[in-house]
């Protein structure tokens, strides 16, 4: 390779590695230089080398791989167009198949785009959502403004909620750490300390298990029904995700979304913007056992390590009832430590366990509270950071008398 | 397995890595063939991500086959630390050492601690052991599984896989002469932390395609009659179409053929993959689903396309 023709594909790859920045692959002046010393290292002959080469440093998630393919098409496809702008030449490629993701497409060639803008001018086109997706007829495509929202009663709420004492529930794990009242000889430190005198003296140190809080996921129905809790429950759970490491949300109508990154934006306002604009289902119908089983398969294996703790908060009012339902809360319970129903119905004196969406979650739950007022969250926190058991007693909501425990 | 006693040359080209790995009788893809070449050129460690059963761990046992090398496992679990990972003080000879200096009278008390910790006394663990000069050359590191320990471990990694190099506070820094060559993998039951990935070249295995599933079968079950092994291939691919909770991996296939093959059945027939399917589906609501009607569902499907195929 002579110098010339290396400093261009240097060059190229810079550019591409800006354009994957701003397609959303968080990329470091190092990956560029490892690209750089890869694409040598690799001698490489074919279009296919060149494209793993590359996809080998800057692709570190297996989600990045999208982007990757549909920046790597349209940079190495556009070559004669980029040659006239850039005036410079890029490695021998074809053009490939027309590429098929409509999104990631958009979010590249936004991203391209950018990246010449001075020179371009092109104006960066909003990402369209795909209204032809929707599954529901009564699916709301509408993004909720909180602002419209916001009454008196709900700033103090939330200022409540910003003050309240969240849980510090603690479970122990398999690490050990130094602990004077603990019940297991720490072998190295007793050694250490005994170094002192010597050896005349071996005075004993002890470790213990440590503690830590143990991961949250929480699931919350946005459906119509549940509209005037939502809002305040998110509120809460942005105070929660911001007081411990490990709390992952999911919003669910009849679609599930996975909110934990928006939600971890440390002003409230801003992670429940971010919320709204993710969510595109707001306020439409209930489809709970679709969103379960869509959160099993996909997350529950990979959020619900470590003995996790899963706040289910709907009102069980099922849009179409069928047995699924069961199954999937059945499975969500035996593959987490502890599973709390949170259900605003229950603010209801006289509430009772007649619908079949109720009726077939209640056996499955460690615990089930209300969650209409300030009262039930504080409830909610004291509730969390005592040990809790699964003996839970369904028949005691499917029966009349049931008024006194849920205060 | 039919594998020559002569170690390979490390490779110096893609094709020459892909050699390597079909000389270890794995049948991998080029994109795979790329990181890993990458990977042994830049020494640098390989994250290997995917489902369980396509083959991640088997990529490290090749490598340590067909070049030579000693392989290093450390299988990683929840609360794994340093005592186990790295190094841990004989602490029973240690006591031994300071008893006999006792006896002996003479206490040289900063002679006894520099005696006492000395390598003499220290229990080398897996990832020590990796930085080790080995005759044969720098050994195979396989760090299995790593979504099943704690981010705390993780961290502790950041220092061994950059520079190559252990620090014991009481004996100092352990570099190791060669770089290992330094697998990862993971399950995905969690992310892994960004900083651990980005001293990585990442790479996603995901499930072969019929043609290539049809090598590794044949390559490692040779028993199989080829209707069979086709039947079997093209079946669990149609499976992995299906909405299951676990789809089956390589590795399944793999058995269910040798248990196929046990059992002396030269083509499939709706009964015996309704009682075999327990070979292939680890949940009981996927094989529920599957069982009786859908099963043979699925075989004249996969008959159909095999005499389109034809």
């Amino acid at each position: 390779m002579t110098t010339e023709t290396a400093g261009r594909l240097a060059e190229n790859i810079v550019y591409f590695a800006r354009a994957l920045r701003v397609a959303g692959i968080p990329l470091g002046p190092g990956s560029v230089l490892d690209a750089l010393s890869a694409v040598t290292a690799a001698h490489i002959g074919s279009r296919d080398d060149f494209y793993w080469t590359l996809h080998a440093i800057f692709v570190k998630r297996h989600e990045q791989s999208i982007l990757f393919d549909q920046a790597f098409r349209i940079f190495f496809k556009r070559r004669n167009y980029l040659e006239q702008l850039m005036g410079m030449t890029l490695p021998q490629v074809d053009a490939g198949p027309p590429a098929p993701d409509k999104q990631a497409l958009q979010r590249v060639q936004d991203a391209l785009m950018q990246g010449l803008g001075e020179k371009l001018q092109r104006e960066v086109q909003e990402l369209e959502i795909d209204m032809s997706q929707t599954v529901s007829d009564q699916e709301v495509l509408q993004k909720k403004d909180f602002a419209q929202m916001s009454a008196a009663e709900v700033e103090a709420a939330k200022r409540a909620i910003q003050k309240l004492v969240l849980p510090l529930d603690e479970v122990k794990t398999r690490r050990l750490r130094p602990d004077r009242h603990g019940h297991i000889i720490d072998m190295r430190r007793t050694l250490r300390a005994s170094m002192k005198s010597g050896g005349d003296f071996i005075d004993l140190k002890y470790m213990g298990p440590k503690t830590r809080m143990p991961p949250v996921v929480a699931l919350l129905d946005i459906s119509g029904s549940m509209t005037d809790y939502t809002r305040l429950f998110l509120h809460f759970l942005h105070a929660v995700t911001d007081h411990r490491k490990r709390v992952h949300s999911f919003l669910f109508g009849t679609r599930l979304t996975n909110v934990t990154r928006a939600l971890k934006s440390k002003d409230p306002d801003e992670a429940l913007a971010a919320c709204t604009a993710s969510v595109m289902d707001w306020s439409g119908g209930t489809r709970i056992a679709t969103s379960l089983a869509e959160f099993n398969k996909k997350w529950a294996r990979r959020v619900l390590t470590q003995g996790a703790i899963v706040l289910l908060i709907t009102d069980g009012l099922e849009r179409d009832p069928d047995d699924r339902l069961a199954f999937e809360i059945d499975r969500l319970h035996r593959s987490c430590r502890r599973l709390i129903w949170l259900n605003p119905l229950l603010r209801y004196e006289g509430f009772e366990a007649k619908a079949k969406g109720i009726q077939q979650i209640l056996p499955h739950v460690d615990e089930f509270r209300p969650i209409h007022n300030l009262d039930s969250l504080d409830g909610l926190c004291r509730s969390l950071s005592s040990a809790g058991s699964r003996h839970f007693e369904s028949k005691a909501w499917t029966g009349k008398d049931m008024a006194g425990e849920a205060a | 397995m039919t594998i020559s006693k002569k170690p390979a040359a490390m490779p110096t080209s893609i094709d020459g890595t892909l050699e390597l790995l079909s000389g270890g009788n794995y049948v991998g893809d080029r994109s795979l063939a790329t990181v890993l070449f990458l990977a042994l050129k830049m020494g640098r460690p390989l994250f290997l991500e995917g489902e369980a059963g396509v083959g991640k761990t088997e990529i490290a046992k090749v490598l340590s086959q067909t070049l030579g090398r000693k392989l290093i496992r450390l299988q990683c679990y929840e609360g794994l630390d340093v005592a186990a990972a790295v190094y841990e003080w004989n602490y029973a000879a240690q006591m031994i050492a300071i008893r006999l200096a006792e006896a002996g009278g003479a206490v040289d008390r900063a002679g006894l601690t520099k005696d006492v910790f000395s390598e003499q006394y220290l229990i080398k663990r897996p990832l020590l052991q990796a930085l080790e000069p080995d005759p044969a050359g720098a050994p195979v590191l396989l760090i299995d599984e790593l979504d099943r320990t704690d981010e705390a471990f993780e961290a502790f990694l950041l220092e061994v896989l950059s520079e190559y190099q252990i620090t014991i506070p009481e004996l100092g820094t352990v570099k190791a002469a060669h770089a290992p060559m330094v697998i990862i993998t993971s399950n995905r039951t969690r992310e892994i932390h960004d900083a651990l990935k980005r001293r990585c070249l990442y790479h996603w295995v995901g499930y072969p395609t019929a043609e290539r599933e049809m090598k590794i079968l044949q390559a490692k079950v040779p028993g199989v009659g080829k209707r069979l092994s086709q039947e079997i291939v093209h079946f669990v691919q149609a499976l992995r179409k299906e909405d299951l909770f676990k789809s089956p991996g390589v590795a399944e296939t793999l058995d269910w053929a040798t248990a196929l093959s046990e059992l002396d059945s030269v083509a499939l027939d709706p009964a015996t993959v309704s009682d075999t399917l327990g070979v292939l589906l680890k949940y009981q609501d996927d094989i529920v689903r599957i069982e009786g009607s859908k099963a043979g569902e699925l075989l004249n499907q996969v008959r159909a396309e095999l005499r389109a195929a034809e």
